[in-house]
């Protein structure tokens, strides 16, 4: 049986590592590649970057980070943020990143996604979705770093997204992202049993019993988490080790 | 000692030159045949389509003479081309192997993701990893080999996971993305190469 992917995300702004709540007031965390290489010798089934960075200098910054990931940790990992053409993505790729994550730029044209999956294959392309509740209308995408609405509904866009190319759906609940309160079980689930390629839970890990959830009950084929382990308050092994006692099958180093 | 990697347009050539140079290989990327003469030994990695197969066709010679000589390890496509052909796309493989690569069942495709394996025979390639599950990611696999030594099942599905016969080697995961388990994979390989 495939195991269950532990993934630690490391938001990257000007080449550092912050973490905020509900995609506002970042803190700073550490250094990249530092971080990496430890989450990567703590057991860390892959690692997502996401480069939070708002400026023309972007890609070249995110093009040096995979580079340096890649010498280093030997686990695969995902490069997203801002990512907007074929060119933007093929860079990361050729640098060393295994996936590249996108965003809003699929939103916009989802072409894009097939573009690249044409060359690089759909393992290579994640389709990042940021997700936010409305009473009325259930969950909606949200592009632009969670400002603008697109009144997208989310599990409909995941399928359109998989219908595109994409090989894998990051799904991030806005609405639980740095809370700390657990993933949004049904966001995942509906998301997990629309469509026939792994997604990733996102935003709202707060322990152990969080990851457990969102794979028994969110079906999540992989749990993301920032927050808990930047700030040291858990390491992968201790999580790893807690989730093999809540019974769920995950690699242990 | 010097690994040539083939080059053939199929992807993660970096990864697993990085991985190889990582652990103390020295490595070059090989284009063409006399590319392969010079070298020790003869890894063909992989991530794609089997079409890429038709790019294989101009160094095909020089591999399957390579492949009789001097140790080669397949990687993931680097293994499904060992077979005829493929139900993903059209293209010869190298037929060492009789058979066809098939598309997996499974509900979630790619088959994504650490799995372990279960071991048939003994295994240079894995020994003192045999039990630690390997990174996987692939659409198509292949159901039988004569020299499989490793099979991996997913939920009612099973595929060869390695392939080991005297000086040959293939297998479907990733070791360049398998963590330390992965590495001591490449460096099961490379201890053979040395000998």
């Amino acid at each position: 049986m495939v195991l269950k992917r532990i993934i630690p995300c490391l938001d990257v702004k000007e080449g550092r590592v912050v973490k905020g709540k509900s995609f506002q007031g970042l803190e700073y965390a550490g250094e990249p590649v530092k971080l990496a290489t430890k989450y990567y010798e703590q057991g860390a089934d892959e690692l997502v970057f996401l480069d939070i960075t708002a400026t023309n200098e972007r890609r070249g910054t995110e093009v040096m980070l995979a580079a340096a990931v890649a010498e280093q940790v030997f686990v695969p990992f995902t490069v997203g943020g801002g990512i907007a053409s074929f060119e933007d993505a093929s860079a990361v790729l050729d640098a060393g990143a295994d996936k590249v994550a996108l965003n809003s730029a699929a939103v916009l044209r989802p072409e894009l996604i097939g573009e690249i999956a044409q060359s690089y294959g759909s393992q290579a392309v994640v389709a990042a979705i940021d997700a936010k509740r409305n009473e009325n209308r259930g969950r909606e995408v949200w592009i632009n770093a969670g400002t603008n609405n697109t009144g997208k509904d989310a599990v409909a866009w995941a399928m359109d997204a998989v219908d595109a190319g994409a090989g894998e759906i990051l799904l991030t609940s806005i609405d639980k992202d740095g809370t700390n309160s657990g993933y949004d079980l049904e966001l995942t689930r509906a998301v997990s049993v629309a469509v026939g390629v792994p997604v990733i839970a996102s935003g709202g890990a707060g322990g152990a019993k969080d990851m457990a959830d969102a794979f028994a009950i969110g079906k999540a084929d992989a749990a993301l988490l920032a927050g808990m382990l930047h700030y040291g308050k858990t390491t992968i092994q201790k999580l790893k080790g807690e989730l093999v006692g809540l019974g769920i099958p995950v690699r242990v180093a | 000692m010097k690994i040539a990697i083939v080059d053939y347009g199929a992807g993660n050539t970096g990864s697993v030159s990085r991985a190889l140079s990582f652990i103390g290989a020295k490595t070059e990327l090989v284009t063409d045949a006399s590319g392969l003469e010079n070298a020790d030994a003869v890894v063909l990695p992989g991530v794609g389509s089997f079409s890429c197969a038709r790019k294989l066709e101009p160094i095909r010679k020089g591999l399957l003479k390579a492949m009789e000589e001097k140790p080669f390890l397949g990687i993931c496509l680097g293994l499904q081309l060992l077979f005829e052909s493929s139900g993903e796309a059209k293209g010869r493989g190298l037929g060492i192997y009789q058979g066809e690569v098939e598309r997996l069942k499974c509900k979630k495709v790619p088959h994504m993701g650490w799995n372990t394996v279960i071991m048939q025979e003994e295994s240079r390639l894995l020994e003192g990893v045999e039990s630690q599950p390997f990174y996987f990611c692939h659409s198509y696999a292949v159901k039988e080999c004569p020299d499989a030594v490793a099979y991996c099942n997913e939920e009612s599905e099973r595929f060869v996971a390695a392939v080991e016969m005297g000086n040959l080697f293939a297998v479907q995961f990733h070791p360049e993305k398998s963590g330390p388990a992965g590495l001591e994979v490449l460096r099961n390989f490379v201890g053979v190469v040395r000998k």
